[in-house]
């Protein structure tokens, strides 16, 4: 199930950061991460900010709860490039058949599952730590994103949830018209597409129905909009970006001395 | 200040061949409590989107003129407010004081003053929860009656109201009648559309009729239209007070058991049930909303298994397979012995025309292509389908879709039919016909068992009655 509410405490003192500043802070960090092939900068990252965490208000087991998806895809990842991958540099670790592990491979393979959570956790710390209205109130007011945009996705987004129900709705509603796949696999991917089709023209009704509501309330008006809600950026927030850039910085850093680094480009 | 004047106005949305209204003059005063009639297709919902200025000029052809104030709707939106039916399809935000705040933000109000016109607009509404409230966690009724607090935050001099009460069920509908008597002054002029004749005409001091055809078929007081064409209207589908239903209540007693429900339930949806459901019965399930009424019915249909408890068919309903629950039957078994038709029609439709919707069940089950003819035809001209026969079922009104809705449950001749909501928001037309349908599956030895909010369609039709409460006050 998808989960968006904020799960921390509104008291912590990094989470209380204005929205943007968050967002800007990780998408930093997710970039310098992208940049590098090797282990060892990400598993800085990592211990980075699994370090802030408190700061964050946010607890590891709730933030390990949400990671799970990911815990999957990357023991996915793991497995398969160990098995499959083309480059078999390295010591021989173990031999089995036609599978040869190195370990030039298995350090390719643990590099890019320590960057799958390095870039993924500053994204999941901001969602954990974000009231949605907030983020697209500070979108708005100290990104200058266009509110029809901010507000739009905000309100789509409430939606969200509903599509789960109606996804079993629609199901129930096949088999009372005499239709279930049975055992067939072909005729499940179909009902699978048929279902997928009816619950899509569903949404866009709903989700014009709703565009319209909104412009009946002025949404659409061409007076300049005024704010209810005042997100402040200030000199903390500030101080959280640069803090951000300069520990992605230092993870590069370190990882350049002790001769780690592999640039993705180069 | 707001007054209507249409005059000779008309409009069909692009790509229609037919003009959703036409040849309408009307003049409404300032200060008028107006309500709308009219069967289901005479374009009341497009006469008050046009009135809200909801039309832009790209996405149709008008004819004649319509103002508010002497004003294009277009450009005097900020007069207007206009409330829908769903309140799902209208909240915008997450909490309810900056949902109220939406309007007020988009034209642009300082922001010192928003709050003080979010409180008020909540209080003119009596809304009973704080602003911090999340919109997720209010019943409909009181969704619906937020929305009515976000339009009136924008102090519309026009208050449209297109069908509020439609999607909610009896206290919710009454919840919203309050809400709109208490909001109303001598300031507002209201405009409003609505099937529950009870509902509306406490708060309207005219009634206004349109034409099928286009035009005011009536105009005037309540009581001198209705006593002047009461006849014609109800005959139209109108719900006219005064124009009692005939009663359809079974004339032999109850056959065999069908189905039965034996300590069912499904926390947090349903606490714990039992009921038997017999041959030649009409069963009526009522009750507040979330009281786990459709998650009966989905249980009692064989398509949601239970966490608790049992159903259980009878040898007389399924033969062999009694033994196994229904909801573990393959799908063509179940709908040849027990026929679901769900609160929205459009989750049921599977293919591209009436005709084919109507010949997939008994395909399904195995029928030859000749006994498939004979039933869609039946059908078809049963259920005044006919004309529609190749047309899309995503292009039915809303009378038609649910008309098809039942006619595919009853194309496998299933021995019970369970229904949700069946006459949900249908004219008295559609509704009459319902009616007359299931009594005559009943009188014909078929098992029925509604989900139904509708008092009169209980009193019309339902032989025995079972009250479901919600499941937190029924521990």
């Amino acid at each position: 199930m998808i989960n968006l509410e904020p799960v921390t405490r509104p008291d912590a003192p990094l989470a209380r950061r204005n929205p943007v500043a968050k967002l800007a802070a990780a998408l930093l960090c997710s970039f310098i991460l992208i940049a590098t092939l090797d282990p060892v900068t990400p598993a800085i990252a990592i211990a980075f900010e699994l370090a802030l965490l408190p700061l964050f208000g946010v607890r590891l087991r709730v933030l390990a709860r949400r990671a799970m998806p990911l815990l999957f895809s990357a023991v996915g990842v793991l497995v398969t490039l160990v098995l499959f991958a083309a480059e078999r540099s390295g010591r021989i670790l173990a031999e089995a058949g036609p599978f040869l592990i190195t370990s030039g491979v298995l350090i390719t393979a643990l590099g890019l599952v320590l960057r799958m959570f390095a870039v993924a956790l500053p994204g999941l710390i901001v969602v954990a730590t974000t009231d949605p209205t907030d983020l697209a109130d500070a979108l708005v007011q100290n990104a200058k994103l266009p509110a029809r945009f901010a507000y739009g996705a905000l309100a789509a987004f409430r939606l969200v949830p509903l599509l789960a129900q109606e996804w079993q709705m629609i199901s129930m509603a096949r088999r009372a018209r005499g239709v279930d796949a049975g055992r067939n696999p072909l005729a499940r991917l179909r009902i699978f597409g048929s279902t997928a089709f009816t619950l899509l023209v569903g949404a866009i009704r709903r989700g014009t129905r709703l565009a319209v509501a909104m412009d009946a309330r002025g949404f659409d008006a061409m007076t300049p909009r005024s704010m209810a809600r005042r997100q402040h950026f200030g000199r903390a927030d500030g101080l959280l970006i640069a803090g951000a850039a300069v520990l992605a910085g230092a993870a590069l850093t370190v990882s350049v001395a002790v001769g780690a680094f592999r640039p993705l480009i180069g | 200040m707001s007054a209507v004047r249409l005059r000779g106005f008309g409009w069909r949305h692009a790509g229609r061949k037919r003009w959703a209204v036409r040849g309408l003059d009307l003049r409404i005063e300032h200060g008028e409590r107006v309500l709308l009639l009219g069967a289901s297709g005479a374009g009341k919902s497009t006469l008050l989107a046009a009135l809200a200025g909801l039309l832009p000029e790209d996405s149709g052809e008008q004819e004649g003129t319509v103002e508010v104030d002497g004003r294009d709707p277009r450009t005097a939106r900020e007069e207007v407010g206009l409330l829908f039916q769903d309140p799902e399809a209208q909240l915008v935000m997450a909490r309810c004081g900056d949902d109220v705040a939406f309007g007020p933000e988009n034209r642009g109000l300082p922001t010192e003053q928003i709050w003080p016109r979010v409180d008020e607009a909540l209080r003119r509404v009596g809304f009973r929860y704080g602003r911090d409230r999340s919109t997720a966690a209010l019943s409909g009724g009181e969704q619906q009656r937020l929305a009515l607090a976000g339009v009136l935050a924008l102090r519309p001099s026009l208050l449209l109201l297109d069908e509020p009460t439609a999607n909610l069920d009896p206290a919710g509908a009454t919840l919203i009648r309050d809400a709109v008597a208490m909001a109303l002054d001598t300031d507002t002029t209201l405009l409003l559309v609505e099937h529950r004749l009870a509902e509306a005409l406490p708060l309207v001091d005219r009634v206004v009729v349109l034409a099928p055809g286009g035009g005011v078929q009536a105009d005037g007081a309540p009581q001198a239209v209705f006593a002047a064409h009461g006849e014609a209207l109800a005959a139209e589908g109108v719900w006219v007070p005064g124009h009692p239903t005939p009663l359809r209540r079974a004339t032999t007693a109850p056959g065999t058991e069908l189905l039965a429900a034996d300590e069912l339930a499904l926390p947090p949806r349903l606490a714990s049930v039992s009921l038997t459901v017999r041959a030649g019965e009409a069963l009526a399930v009522h009750g507040p909303n979330g009281a786990g009424k459709s998650t009966l019915a989905l249980l009692l249909g064989g398509l949601l298994a239970p966490t608790a408890g049992q159903v259980t068919a009878t040898p007389e309903l399924a033969g062999r397979d009694a033994r196994t629950p229904p909801h573990r039957w393959r799908a063509p078994a179940l709908v040849g012995r027990i026929g679901s038709v769900f609160q929205d029609p459009e989750h049921q439709f599977v293919t591209t025309t009436v005709a084919d919707e109507l010949a997939l069940g008994p395909r399904r089950t195995g029928r030859t292509e000749a006994q498939v003819r004979t039933t869609v035809d039946a059908l078809l001209d049963r259920l005044r389908l006919t004309a529609l026969a190749e047309a899309n079922p995503y292009t039915l009104s809303g009378g038609e879709a649910r008309r098809l809705s039942v006619a595919t449950a009853l194309a496998t001749a299933p021995r019970l039919l369970v229904c949700d909501e069946p006459t949900f928001g249908q004219d008295r037309r559609t509704w009459r016909e319902l009616v007359e349908l299931f009594a005559e599956l009943r009188d014909n030895g078929h098992g029925l068992v509604t989900v139904t909010h509708d008092p009169e369609f209980i009193a019309a039709l339902a032989d025995r009655q079972v009250r479901l409460d919600h499941p937190r006050s029924a521990l």
